[in-house]
């Protein structure tokens, strides 16, 4: 079923204030999201959306733009943006005037220490996620390994190894 | 806020500056805006020291919503209000949101073809990696404790093991860190010497 853009909007307004830790770390909830509650697209369409998002420049919630260009054209595009960009920079703005305030508070750095193991564990998890998503056997599994291995070890631009990757998989070698 | 002395910091910037400076950090970062907006908010435009920059770094991350457009909002807003803040996410996000959107209507007419799935299918493998390596790094510079550890793991196996809504994640797993979080900083104040300012 195809949400109204009002729809798309609030839900997106909800995201924005669970990604805590960043876009990446909302992957998980918005695959299970959007393939496996709402429907809207299968595991692959989702990688494939993803995929995309990293072939552009820019902040990593492109993502949340493609979901909303997929499921409702580029209205939906700019409506799941807003969503995604409008409750938390709101509250960004109110915590950027307290900052000084509460710079040793106690609990400010409570929450920095303690926020943290959650964040990096979403992030680990949309990777798990994104690498199952993209499918493939062992050479798909291959190309992750290798990559987190560069992105681990090298100072090359990952832009190198994304385009690696697509030649890979263009000329078959994943399939 | 009270403005810290600091040659290193350039006149805070017009709004037209605003603009033009997260316009260039949108465009020019591929895969996250991170490192290339370090480079051009403190080496080139001089609006943040080094250590102002890991401050807002640190707060953009542990608001909830896009880390780099927290911070376009928080910088918008200290220079030039709340309009600076509007200007600064919008600056920092239209020209990446038109460009994948043109991306998005070329590979709706090419949906079909297979190449392009394919290779579609090697950059997510290798973004997939990407993510991997840069969650795992974070996890190694984290404070090394026991429940820092399990915390991880347990919201790691919630989401995408238990493939749990992250609504019940964040409520159940939140309290829990931060009251961890609260009595780990709490041990270390105890424990140090007192506190020099620095």
């Amino acid at each position: 079923m195809r949400p109204s853009l009002g729809g798309l909007f609030l839900r997106f307004c909800g995201f924005s204030l669970m990604a805590v830790g960043g876009a990446n770390a909302l992957i998980p909830e918005l695959h299970r999201q959007v393939v496996d509650v709402s429907q809207w697209m299968s595991s692959t369409e989702f990688a494939s959306l993803f995929a995309l998002a990293q072939a552009a420049p820019g902040p990593n919630m492109l993502i949340t733009s493609l979901i909303g260009w997929k499921v409702a054209g580029i209205p939906g595009a700019l409506v799941c943006t807003l969503g995604m960009c409008l409750p938390s920079s709101t509250l960004a703005v109110a915590a950027g005037r307290l900052w000084d305030r509460y710079r040793e508070s106690v609990w400010r750095r409570a929450l920095e220490r303690g926020l943290a193991p959650l964040t990096l564990g979403l992030v680990l998890g949309a990777g798990c996620h994104l690498a199952r998503a993209a499918g493939g056997g062992w050479p798909t599994a291959l190309v992750v390994a290798a990559s987190a291995g560069l992105a681990w070890r090298s100072r090359w631009n990952p832009l190198l190894w994304l385009g690696g990757a697509a030649l890979l998989g263009a000329v078959g070698v994943l399939s | 806020m009270a403005p810290t002395p600091d040659d290193a910091t350039a006149p805070a910037p017009t709004r037209g500056q605003l603009f033009a400076g997260f316009f260039l950090v949108g465009i020019s970062g591929f895969g996250g805006v991170m490192p290339h907006s370090r480079r051009v908010l403190v080496d080139r435009r001089r609006w943040l020291t080094d250590r102002q920059f890991t401050e807002l770094l640190s707060l953009g991350q542990t608001l909830p919503g896009p880390n780099a457009v927290n911070m376009a909002a928080i910088l918008g807003d200290r220079f030039q209000g709340w309009l600076g803040a509007v200007i600064a996410v919008f600056a920092l996000v239209s020209a990446p949101l038109a460009v994948v959107l043109m991306l998005a209507q070329v590979y709706a007419h090419l949906a079909h073809s297979a190449p392009l799935a394919r290779a579609l299918t090697g950059v997510a493998a290798a973004a997939a990696g990407l993510i991997l390596a840069t969650g795992g790094r974070l996890a190694l510079r984290m404070d090394r404790e026991v429940w820092s550890w399990a915390l991880l793991v347990l919201t790691f196996l919630a989401v995408f093991v238990g493939r749990l809504p992250l609504l019940w994640v964040l409520l159940v797993l939140g309290p829990i860190g931060l009251g961890l979080g609260w009595l780990s900083v709490r041990r270390e104040d105890r424990g140090s010497r007192p506190e020099v300012a620095p």
